[in-house]
């Protein structure tokens, strides 16, 4: 076994988010630089180069892409090799948290009471166990203007696939200008209520051109984007060729009764990385 | 591309010139607030106990970073216009001249811009850094509890936009 303090994942936390509030995902750089080629629609060409030229200037003076640094959230597998020491995992996340976003936005608050809660905590965490030594963290800073266009559906078997890809094109239809286009959609597909959000959150870290390992889904995605495409909702809502970048699905099993669809929008700007801490190397060995 | 340049406050001579579509510069001081600032203005209207005077006045909808690197104020981008839309018929009607935001606008908005020779502009949402450098001077006004959310005066220079609801009622969207 080794034991990994969670202070090592907090310090790594840290860095991620100086870094990620400042640099959008490589991916989807060099993506918006091919919108912009491409684009011939005189505004949404504007709007294309303001949202390059900020991408830019944001990466080579450290200065946050989007006033809007988002809520934290972080998937973290542990292998089962490891023992987490010191802090709770969500409470050295947190620390992380307050610690990098002194300099940036505050966004988070109570539900209730719309007190702000001033440190940008707690952070979202998502947890799961693997084989092997490592802790692997993916991070995300997620912004609200296009979480608030994300759905979800409880469609029933007769509804079917058919009305399930109706619905995720309509999403983006009805999102339109809102989420700051053109978007990526991670979609959850079966599982149960949580199991699909929890989903369509996780395919948002996949890289913008990649292929789904799994062929139907494979297909499903390069069909979804095409028709989303078709829409011409364009960058920033201002018409043009590309409304998404990319649409990336996860499935798992579903009841007989059910097929949840979760839709999960982010805008253009997307900030997230992933790290692995090698157990080995990093941690300090216990017998077992 | 050609860009029409433009000084804040614009007059409604000014707004009935713009076309939707048409892309702007603007220099000039704007005032700069979004949902809780303008849930409590609201609030204090029906109060009968106004906290503020709009009239004549332009509105972002945007809630900065903090300013950091000799900054003025930091990314200042701007948010999604349409949680406005409960309080555009209203504040335009009572003498607000024009509103920067992004996204689209509800019927009773694009009504009340048409009936009062008023323009809507977006700004490049996601284009926080670029923004940051336009503004020279900001300063908070009222309700600085509020932080990210308080009421602020700022003064940019080449701040750019686009038309995306002109004083005709034309929408972009």
């Amino acid at each position: 076994m080794y034991k990994i303090d969670t202070q090592i994942i907090a310090q790594k936390i840290k860095r991620a988010i100086d870094k990620i509030s400042c640099e959008v995902e490589p991916s989807c750089r060099v993506a918006l630089k091919k919108a912009y080629e491409i684009e011939q629609n005189e505004t949404a060409k504007f709007a294309l180069k303001v949202m390059n030229d900020n991408i830019d200037l944001a990466a080579s003076e450290h200065r946050p892409v989007c006033q809007d640094t988002g809520m934290v959230v972080v998937f973290v597998e542990i292998g089962k090799e490891v023992i987490l020491a010191g802090k709770l995992l969500q409470d050295a996340v947190d620390e992380a948290v307050e610690e990098a976003y002194v300099t940036l936005r505050k966004s988070v608050l109570d539900p209730v009471t719309r007190i702000n809660t001033k440190t940008n905590t707690p952070a979202v965490v998502h947890t799961s166990y693997v084989e092997g030594s490592d802790v692997k963290v993916e991070i995300m800073l997620k912004g609200f203007g296009s979480e608030n266009m994300s759905k979800v559906y409880l469609l029933n078997p007769a509804q079917g696939l058919e009305e399930a890809k109706r619905l995720i094109v309509e999403t983006a239809k009805v999102a339109g200008s809102n989420p700051c286009p053109p978007v990526i959609l991670g979609v959850g597909l079966g599982g149960t209520l949580e199991k699909a959000c929890i989903m369509s959150k996780h395919a948002l870290f996949r890289k913008i051109g990649s292929n789904n390992p799994i062929q139907h889904l494979d297909e499903l995605e390069r069909e979804l984007l095409a028709k989303i495409n078709e829409l011409g909702i364009g960058a920033q809502g201002f018409g043009g060729k590309t409304s998404a970048l990319g649409v990336f699905i996860e499935s798992y099993p579903t009841h007989i009764s059910s097929l949840p669809v979760a839709i999960n929008v982010l805008c253009h700007c997307s900030r997230s990385c992933e790290f692995v801490i090698d157990g080995a190397k990093e941690g300090i060995y216990v017998s077992d | 591309m050609s860009v029409i340049k433009l000084t804040l406050p614009l007059s409604k001579e000014a707004m009935k010139n713009l076309k939707v579509g048409d892309m702007v510069q603007l220099d000039g001081d704007m005032l700069v607030f979004r949902d809780a600032g303008h849930k409590r203005l609201y609030q204090s209207i029906l109060d009968g106990n106004q906290a503020f005077d709009y009239a004549g006045e332009t509105i972002y909808f945007m809630g900065p970073c903090p300013a950091r690197n000799g900054e003025v104020l930091g990314s200042a981008g701007p948010t999604t216009s349409c949680r406005m839309d409960k309080y555009t018929p209203y504040m335009l009607d009572h003498g607000l001249s024009a509103q920067i935001g992004k996204g689209k606008r509800d019927e009773a908005s694009i009504e009340a811009f048409k009936r009062n020779g008023c323009v809507y502009f977006a700004a490049i949402g996601g284009a926080g850094a670029i923004y940051s450098k336009c503004i020279q001077k900001a300063e908070v006004l009222y309700f600085e509890d509020l932080g990210t959310e308080a009421v602020r005066r700022i003064t940019v220079k080449d701040f750019p936009v686009v038309v995306a609801i002109d004083s005709q009622g034309k929408s972009i969207y």
